[in-house]
């Protein structure tokens, strides 16, 4: 039954215009995502990770094709629908962490939740817990340019998490942490999905995070090349 | 989410700080140059009123029609019974006989011969009976340059230029030659008494002011007036009383179709300050419309400087589900209470500075030395209710206005490019 993907994409084409030509970011992607999964899309430079994790988080809209996350069909979305849409059931993790610098680190993640028209009392437990959960919440006064690369971050996925979305679209979530950070973010992140059954899907060529997926989508020139699920003893191995 | 803004405005300087300058510096300008200019309204009114056409004014129906002329051969008689009419219908106002004349002013020598002549205007109003408002409807005390005011009969002021130039002082006798109600010739002496300045170029240049007593034996005009003034208790003009005590005295005088049964008009039909008055009003319209054109392509430049580098911001907050048109409205928030701050304290300040200029004034009678208008050579401002809100709206619609232009780039944008944008 199709409603028991979470995220799926049918022949999914994005072509970008490029003066006389044209350039196919993605070409006929089928792809689709359960609750719970922790799947990364792998791929060299320019293969249309970031395309694809745009138009599934309707930041961005499919040339032909489909694509349906939680039941909504993204091309079919209105500006204000598409926004409804992430602010209820999306989180968005970047490569820079993209904290608001005036607002401190409580008011950075309780942002989303601003949007959704939480009470205050609602806003401080969940911003609290979803701070506890990244191990930040004695530095919840900080500002963001008094916190480190990995400690910005995991302000970041604080925020991504603080609404409970049902997916996480991560995009190079590692790219400027080193490797201790790295392990750091991905293990909390790993928890997450297991305490909380949020669906994390990635964008990355990291080794490290490739050792943690659960689920490996080959992208090359803008298709599915393969499709891998990695099992626990596989990963053991790592 | 209003917490939220005023935090992103109080914490990031450079998005507020250069709007709220340009707010309170156009604010600031708009409420100083609207209190001058109704405190320079409120020095033409008075000075119409004090020394022209009263706030209510009484001539004969022939001597109206040509009263810059002071044809005294038209002067009503019987003014002591008009008045004391007038005083039982209308305790709240003052009234007054005036007797303006033209003539010349000759000052003998020892021997009297003419040793200085000049033409001049004369004034005659009451200076010296007890319950007389005279002096200070003129401000005569405050126009004092030397001697004193007529105590007596037969005692004149003179303005200071004119005895300057013909060489006169307080104490001595000058001789007044004009031509009685009658139509003759008529000469009579006068003792200098005081010379006095009004800083109204027109008429310091040559008037005189002598006890109406006095101006009536020597013209020959017993109970008689070229006008009667009416003054409100109060001292300010009040249009619409005005206009029904003008109007109701003038239904039970126009019966008798007689040239010289009394008509009475306002202060703004007499002076015809209404179209000047009305005027005021468009140029204080335009001014404050060119204000708040300036100010907002200020502001709107501003606004889109700062949107290029809130991008990022921009983008991250569309990701969280932000829609566009929450962001839109955000920003339009945002710079209206940036407007509103800068509303208050341009207001404040522009509210300091008039007042500075209400009680003390600048003088700019060097700027005047030949000037032959009627105004007074002290700037002053006159703060009225409307000062205190006039700013609030070039000060909001101008933000208004810079806000909302700038801020459709939010829509021009695809949601995509914008999140893109900050991680470049
Ligand atoms: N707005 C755009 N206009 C034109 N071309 C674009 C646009 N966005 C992306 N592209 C192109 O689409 C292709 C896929 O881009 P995309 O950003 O999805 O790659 P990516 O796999 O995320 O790469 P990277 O690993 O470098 O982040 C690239 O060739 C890119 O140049
Ligand atoms: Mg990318």
């Amino acid at each position: 039954m199709e409603n028991t993907y979470l995220i799926k994409t049918e022949k999914l084409v994005k072509v970008y215009p490029m003066g006389q030509q044209s350039l196919v970011a993605l070409d006929g992607i089928d792809l689709a995502f359960t609750e719970g999964e922790f799947a990364g899309l792998v791929g060299p430079s320019g293969s249309g990770k970031t395309t694809l994790l745009n138009i599934i988080g309707s930041l961005d809209v499919p040339t032909s094709g489909s694509a349906m996350t939680m039941g909504k069909k993204i091309e079919e979305l209105s500006h204000q629908e598409a926004a409804e849409l992430r602010n209820k059931h999306i989180g968005f993790i970047f490569q820079t962490f993209n904290l608001l610098p005036v607002y401190n680190v409580f008011e950075n993640v309780e942002f989303p939740l601003l949007l959704l028209e939480y009470t205050a009392s609602e806003r401080k437990r969940a911003v609290m817990e979803s701070l506890e959960r990244v191990h930040l919440q004695d530095r919840w006064k900080s500002k963001p340019s008094q916190l480190s690369g990995g400690q910005s971050q995991r302000v970041a996925i604080a925020r991504a998490i603080v609404k409970k979305p049902a997916i996480v679209l991560a995009d190079e979530p590692t790219a400027n942490l080193d490797a201790e950070n790295s392990h750091n973010v991905l293990r909390i992140m790993e928890n997450l999905n297991r305490d909380l059954g949020t669906t994390f899907l990635f964008s990355t060529h990291d080794e490290k995070v490739i050792g943690y997926l659960r689920r490996k989508i080959s992208l090359i020139d803008g298709k599915a090349a393969k499709d891998e699920k990695i099992t626990d003893a596989l990963k053991g191995s790592n | 989410m209003i917490k939220f803004i005023l935090k992103g405005i109080f914490r990031d300087r450079s998005r507020s700080l250069f709007p709220i300058i340009v707010v309170i510096g156009g604010v600031m300008l708009s409420v100083v140059l609207y209190s001058w200019m109704k405190g320079f309204e409120k020095d033409i009114v008075r000075a119409n009123a004090n020394f022209r056409s009263g706030h209510l004014i009484i001539m004969s129906k022939a001597y109206s029609g040509n009263s810059d002329q002071m044809p005294n051969d038209l002067a009503y008689i019987g003014c002591s019974d008009l008045i004391g009419d007038l005083n039982n219908e209308h305790p709240g106002i003052i009234w007054q006989p005036r007797i303006r004349f033209a003539g010349l002013i000759d000052v003998p020598d020892e021997n009297g011969e003419t040793m200085s002549q000049g033409p001049i205007v004369g004034l005659g109003a009451d200076l010296i009976s007890p319950s007389t408002i005279e002096p200070d409807v003129l401000n005569l005390n405050g126009a004092i340059v030397s001697g004193g005011l007529p105590l007596k009969a037969g005692e004149m002021l003179i303005t200071d230029e004119l005895a300057q130039r013909l060489n006169i002082k307080p104490g001595q006798t000058a001789t007044i030659i004009t031509t009685t109600m009658y139509g003759s010739l008529t000469t009579f002496n006068m003792v200098v008494c005081g010379t006095i300045r009004f800083g109204i170029a027109a008429m310091d240049r040559g008037l005189v002011i002598a006890d109406i007593g006095d101006i009536r034996r020597g013209l020959d005009m017993n109970d008689a007036a070229g006008e009667i003034v009416g003054f409100f208790s109060n001292g300010s003009y009040l249009a619409e009383r005005a206009e029904s005590v003008a109007e109701s005295f003038n239904m039970d005088n126009s019966g008798s179709g007689d040239d010289f049964a009394p008509v009475m008009y306002t202060l703004l039909e007499h002076s015809g300050l209404a179209a000047t008055l009305k005027m005021y009003k468009s140029v204080s319209g335009v001014l404050i419309s060119i204000f708040i054109t300036a100010m907002s392509i200020v502001l709107w430049n501003a606004g889109l400087l700062g949107s290029i580098r809130r991008y990022g911001e921009f983008g991250i907050r569309l990701a969280i589900g932000e829609s566009q048109g929450h962001l839109y409205r955000f920003l339009i928030a945002e710079s209206t209470l940036i407007g509103l701050f800068g509303t208050i304290i341009g207001t404040a300040f522009g509210l300091l500075f008039s007042l500075y200029l209400q009680e003390v004034g600048i003088n700019i009678s060097s700027m005047l030395k030949n000037a032959s208008i009627v105004i007074s050579d002290v700037l002053r401002a006159q703060i009225t209710p409307t000062s205190y809100i006039i700013g609030f709206v070039p000060g909001l619609a101008a933000t208004l206005l810079g806000s909302s232009i700038s801020g459709i780039g939010i829509y021009r944008r695809q949601t995509s490019q914008l999140t893109k944008e900050f991680e470049a």
